[in-house]
């Protein structure tokens, strides 16, 4: 089976309070969220930690390498432009952090990704018209 | 007293229409209304709460359903959860008229998903202006994607195989060919299903719910309202509602909110899983069942797989599972948690014909709605006849 077709990611929109994570990835990072006063690590970002509802948050560098949690290989979804990226590896990967991100794994053929492969987060740059520099975050085998 | 066999299901209809292109979703509603009504004994001048969601209705939509059908209810819920809503309609009916608020409820449900191709399972995944959701939107998370994690996951940590989940829809699919009214009814055997195609591997075209339209009602008021009606009453015996979701980034998704749920039924209900004649659970695809299964209690997580072979939850077995041939084989118009508590209150009431389980006394029902892999709810009842 050939390698994944690469897949221009649809536009992401932002939030003030997910803003930091699609900064953080235009930038080439994986940014995740602590809360300064519980330290509850969190994911999707919020305004609020989800654990205490304290709103003394940071944003922290995560360190982009995670493990393969789950995942499948879409043979079929009818939308543009997933349709015709299939077959496409969808994936949830276990951040060394501990939150899990929804995310594609690429860089490989879709029939050697295993539960539990370590991976590495990989960037996506979007082309946009609106001037936010933000990139989709996939993750690729660690070398 | 307790809310545990105050209420009943007094009467239910589940529209004979699995395509339905000269009919609306309200059309539906209302002909699956009259159905339910003369199934009880009622008439539409009896009800005063309405209960209704479906694939389309906004946020007024319930108000526009009253207009519809010319109601002016003194309780109206519009919940929408998912497929699983109508579970948890009756469970809100009980409740509300427990607490006295209202005496007749009717719960309704339309759907014309087949007939205007609404794609209900491979058609996510469109980019979207809601912040939350890009964190999903740029992936191309499909309805099947999301379940289909959670095989993969299953089949990894407990090594359960393809063929297991296929006997699911192989039985779903014998289920449906003893039911006159079923869509898909030819036989197919555990090799049709994994030779048939991938859609979002581990799981295939037959691991899949079918598309179809349909809808359905159902009637609940006061066991001692119920008592004086046309048909035997269905005590609602135990309920629970529950939400899974990402939380704060870390599920494990092998939990189904039928855990939650199933344990507060089960616990108000006062009965074991051992005393349960049948179950009806939603199958949206074959994994469904199967966690399902487990998360309520009938075998441990981890074990489904050994659980739903050998026939075991086939008619005849020892827990038979949607005997109308469920989501997979029956009908499926989008969200069929109503079509749960039908089957199971036509199976209670011994009307099932060639698909009856024999003196059949007490039965789960579980709804499932949203998708497994990234947020759903869970809505299970427990119903029983004397």
């Amino acid at each position: 089976m050939a390698e994944t077709p690469e897949l221009v990611h649809p536009q992401v929109y932002a939030s003030w309070e997910t803003r930091g994570y699609w900064e953080g990835a235009g930038r080439g990072e994986l940014v995740l969220q602590r809360c300064l006063s519980c330290g509850t690590v969190q994911h999707k970002p919020r305004g609020v930690c989800a654990s205490c509802l304290s709103g003394d948050i940071e944003h922290f560098v995560a360190s982009g390498r995670g493990t393969v949690y789950t995942f499948t290989v879409t043979h079929q979804n009818m939308v543009p432009p997933f349709a015709a990226a299939c077959p496409y590896v969808m994936a949830y990967v276990q951040t060394e952090e501990g939150p899990r991100v929804l995310t594609h794994i690429v860089g490989c053929d879709p029939a050697d990704v295993r539960i539990g492969m370590a991976v590495v987060a990989d960037y996506q740059p979007q082309q946009r018209t609106d001037g936010e520099q933000f990139a989709v975050v996939r993750f690729r085998p660690a070398d | 007293m307790s809310l545990s066999g105050a209420c009943a299901i007094a009467g239910v209809y589940e529209h004979p229409t699995r395509w339905a292109p000269d009919k609306t979703e309200f059309q539906i509603m209302a002909e699956s209304a009259k159905g339910a009504l003369d199934d009880a004994g009622l008439a539409i001048g009896d009800v005063d709460a309405l209960f209704g969601a479906s694939m389309t209705m906004g946020a007024m939509g319930i108000v526009e359903l009253a207009e519809y059908l010319n109601l002016k209810p003194n309780y109206i819920d519009g919940t929408n959860i998912g497929g699983s809503s109508f579970v948890a309609h009756c469970t809100h009916a009980a409740a509300a008229i427990h607490a006295g608020l209202c005496d007749v409820a009717l719960v309704l449900y339309g759907s014309t998903a087949a007939s205007t191709a609404m794609a209900i399972g491979t058609g996510m995944g469109h980019g979207t202006r809601n912040a939350w959701e890009s964190f999903q939107s740029p992936y191309g998370m499909t309805t099947v994607g999301s379940y289909a994690m959670v095989a993969q996951l299953h089949m990894e940590k407990y090594g359960t195989k393809p063929e297991q989940l296929a006997e699911i829809a192989v039985t779903m699919r014998r289920h449906a060919g003893l039911n006159p009214a079923a869509k898909m009814r030819a036989p197919i055997t555990v090799d049709d299903v994994l030779s048939s195609r991938l859609i979002s591997a581990p799981l295939h075209l037959l691991d899949c719910c079918i598309i179809s339209d349909g809808g359905g009602a159902i009637v609940v008021t006061s066991m001692e309202r119920a008592r004086d009606l046309k048909k035997k009453p269905v005590q609602i015996l135990g309920c629970g509602e529950s939400v899974c979701h990402q939380e704060i980034g870390a599920p494990d998704l092998l939990t189904m909110g039928a855990r939650q749920a199933g344990e507060r039924a089960f616990a108000m209900a006062g009965v074991q899983r051992s005393d349960i004649d049948l179950a009806m659970v939603y199958d949206s695809f074959t994994i469904t069942v199967l966690s399902t299964l487990e998360n309520l209690g009938f075998c441990e997580v981890g074990e489904g797989g050994d659980f739903v072979s050998g026939g075991r939850i086939g008619l005849g077995g020892e827990l038979p599972v949607n005997l109308d041939g469920g989501g997979l084989s029956n009908n499926h118009p989008g969200m069929r948690g109503i079509f749960l508590v039908i089957e199971a209150t036509k199976q209670l009431r011994g009307e099932c014909g060639d698909r009856q389980v024999k003196d059949a006394k007490l039965a789960v029902a579980h709804g499932t709605g949203g998708t497994l892999g990234v947020a759903h709810s869970g809505a299970t009842l427990i119903l029983g006849v004397d």
